[in-house]
């Protein structure tokens, strides 16, 4: 035998191999299809459990598109590579997951496949749902199924070349989907560990609040440093959190069960419907979330505190009036927020005091933009904060000038650059948002009802 | 400050932090917008600015500076009522009447820039007027028939010769 054939021989046995590699990476058998099990086919308490679960991983909030029916899919979510349409996942027969076995739900949510074989994009955040145990999953699989079945066909993925071929997904997975079950740390408590369980597998607020690399996926070197979400930006929640108050478990719980905290402001934008499902979960559950959430912040530096002592220095001494009349940002300040903002009254319907907004001490003014522009609309049948909008009666200038004045008050910040332009992007954005997201109203309104099924 | 309201111009000799809506009822005369929570969530106060709706018991002077600003006193009388409010009319849409002028306000705004809403389009619209009686479906027909109204030739009072 020749040394060329060989080394020809070796080659061949190399791309054979590789061939082989790359098949068993990309390659998913499909799971057979069922018929559509009965509503009556699951537990009732089951269902519950799916209920609460499916609330604190915000499935509504991309799997239903504004005006349309609950869970049936559609939202176009924008990346970077495209505009990616979340699926039905009711339990239609033809256009949602109604011929899907519990295998094929549990292997979705573990390893991002679809039941036909199909890899998922990782817009479905199923490298946090990998961890979701064998019995949540069973839950979520139970509560979904019992859904009322909607037919409606998922529109087709915008997405250019070779993005729009489904084989790179699994790639993408060997970097940076990392299967496995929650390790509980011996060294915590048991609440803790749920918190864990919790925020890094399905409730997924890495999802948000960690950027992402340019392959889209999260930066797990910079976990919870914030991230952006279409035109808001996820502020960061671990030691360089911009609010200017340090967070503890006992604010986090009350921001994230009743939507604000007296201490930080309101939860707005996409957030919002984040706190909306929580306000109709089991409360360990959102204690357990504060809990783990609070030690991800971590402990306030000596710095921390002294910047937060004189912030609250400064809301005991009430601010200047600026004497108005002039167009400046001070007093249109004066003559449209502080009437709110400073009137004392408690929240939710008083306004926090502007020098406690985390939006005025972020890195970029789009939220708060975003704020003025739409206002906060109350939750029908809730005791829920509220905030006139201000697009309408308001200018781009106006508006640029209300926002450079409160970022200059505090005196600890720089000040933002390109202010006009982010209105100018936000009212843009706040059209484009308005019209494909769900109002974020999607808590039961009796809140006696909360706790049944 | 100068304030132009129903096409005409106003000296107003009020503090620039003062709600629009003080000035049309107390200094104007003007008392078809009303106070209802005073917080911008009802929509009883709600008039037009620069073919915008707009809250007006939070909506400062300061803001109103070279804008126009129309009131319901401003699109018809009682003589010659606009298509907007002979269509509520029409239809019997008010019933204690508190929130109508906010509504045929948000309502005659969004149909100068559509001049044919669906019903999902009227329903989102006018989701910040709120109307504690429930006339709400009137209110919805109001809508479309003034759309109807302002499309076809039927522009004139309804004292002047068209259907009643």
């Amino acid at each position: 035998m020749s040394k060329g054939r060989i080394i020809g021989g070796i080659a061949i046995a190399a791309v054979i191999g590789a061939a082989i590699a790359a098949f068993a990476v990309i390659w998913r058998p499909a799971i057979a299809a069922i018929e559509p099990p009965t509503a009556q086919s699951f537990e009732p308490a089951l269902v519950k459990r799916g209920r609460d679960l499916a609330a604190i991983g915000n499935c509504n909030d991309c799997h239903t598109v504004r005006g349309g029916k609950a869970y049936a899919g559609g939202l176009p979510v924008p990346t970077p590579f495209g505009t990616i349409y979340s699926s039905n996942i009711t339990p239609d027969p033809d256009t949602g997951i109604g011929r899907w076995s519990e295998a094929a739900f549990q292997r979705a949510m573990r390893s991002g496949v679809d039941r036909g074989g199909h890899h998922l994009y990782p817009t479905f955040p199923y490298d946090h749902f990998t961890n979701v145990t064998d019995d949540d999953d069973r839950a979520l699989y139970a509560f979904l199924m019992t859904r009322p079945a909607v037919h409606a066909p998922t529109p087709a993925n915008n997405l250019a070349f070779p993005f729009n071929q489904r084989f790179v997904v699994a790639g993408w997975k060997l970097l940076f989907l990392h299967p496995g079950a929650y390790q509980a740390d011996p060294a915590k408590g048991a609440e803790w560990n749920r918190g864990a369980y919790l925020v890094e597998g399905l409730a997924h607020c890495g999802a948000c609040h960690t950027p992402r690399n340019a392959l889209g996926a999260e930066r797990s070197a910079a976990s919870f440093s914030g991230g952006d979400v279409e035109n808001w930006q996820a502020y960061a929640i671990n030691a360089n959190s911009p609010a200017p108050l340090p967070w503890d478990a006992e604010a986090l719980y009350r921001y994230l069960r009743q939507g604000f905290d007296p201490d930080h402001g309101v939860a707005r934008g996409p957030m919002a419907e984040v706190v909306s499902n929580l306000s109709a979960v089991p409360e360990n559950d959102v204690h357990a979330i504060a809990v783990y959430t609070s030690s991800v912040f971590g402990a306030p530096t000596a710095e921390r505190l002294r910047r937060a002592n004189e912030t609250r220095a400064q809301l005991k001494s009430p601010l200047a009036r600026p004497a108005g009349g002039d167009n400046s940002g001070a007093s249109i300040y004066a003559a449209a927020c502080a009437p709110c903002h400073e009137s004392g009254r408690p929240p939710p319907y008083g306004g926090v005091n502007l020098a406690l907004s985390t939006s005025l001490s972020a890195s970029d003014p789009r939220n708060a933009a975003n704020i003025i522009l739409a206002g906060i609309r109350p939750v029908a049948g809730e005791r829920s904060p509220i905030m006139p909008p201000f697009a309408d009666s308001m200018t781009d200038a106006q508006i640029s000038a209300v926002l450079t004045y409160l970022r200059s008050r505090s005196g600890n910040h720089t000040a933002w650059s390109n202010v006009e332009q982010t209105v100018r992007d936000a009212r843009r954005g706040e059209a484009a948002f308005l019209q494909t997201s769900r109002a974020p109203a999607n808590a039961p309104a009796d809140s006696t009802q909360r706790d049944k099924p | 400050m100068k304030l132009k309201v129903n096409g005409h111009d106003h000296q107003i000799d009020a503090d620039p932090d003062t709600p629009l809506l003080y000035v049309l009822r107390e200094d104007l005369k003007l008392n078809a917008a009303k106070f209802g929570c005073g917080l911008g969530q009802c929509g009883a106060c709600t008039v037009i600015v620069d073919g915008r709706a707009v809250l007006s018991c939070v909506t400062p002077l300061i803001l109103l500076e070279g804008k126009q600003v129309t009131t319901l006193e401003g699109l018809g009388t009682l003589d010659a009522p606009a298509p907007i409010q002979r269509a509520f009319m029409e239809e019997q849409a008010a019933q204690c009447g508190y929130c109508i002028a906010g509504m045929m306000m948000r309502a005659q705004a969004l149909l100068q820039k559509n001049p044919k809403p669906t019903d999902e389009q009227i329903r989102s619209e006018l989701q910040p007027n709120l109307c504690r009686c429930g006339t709400h479906m009137r209110i919805l027909r109001a809508v479309h028939r003034a759309a109807r109204l302002m499309d076809s030739a039927e522009l004139l009072p309804s004292d002047q010769g068209s259907v009643q």
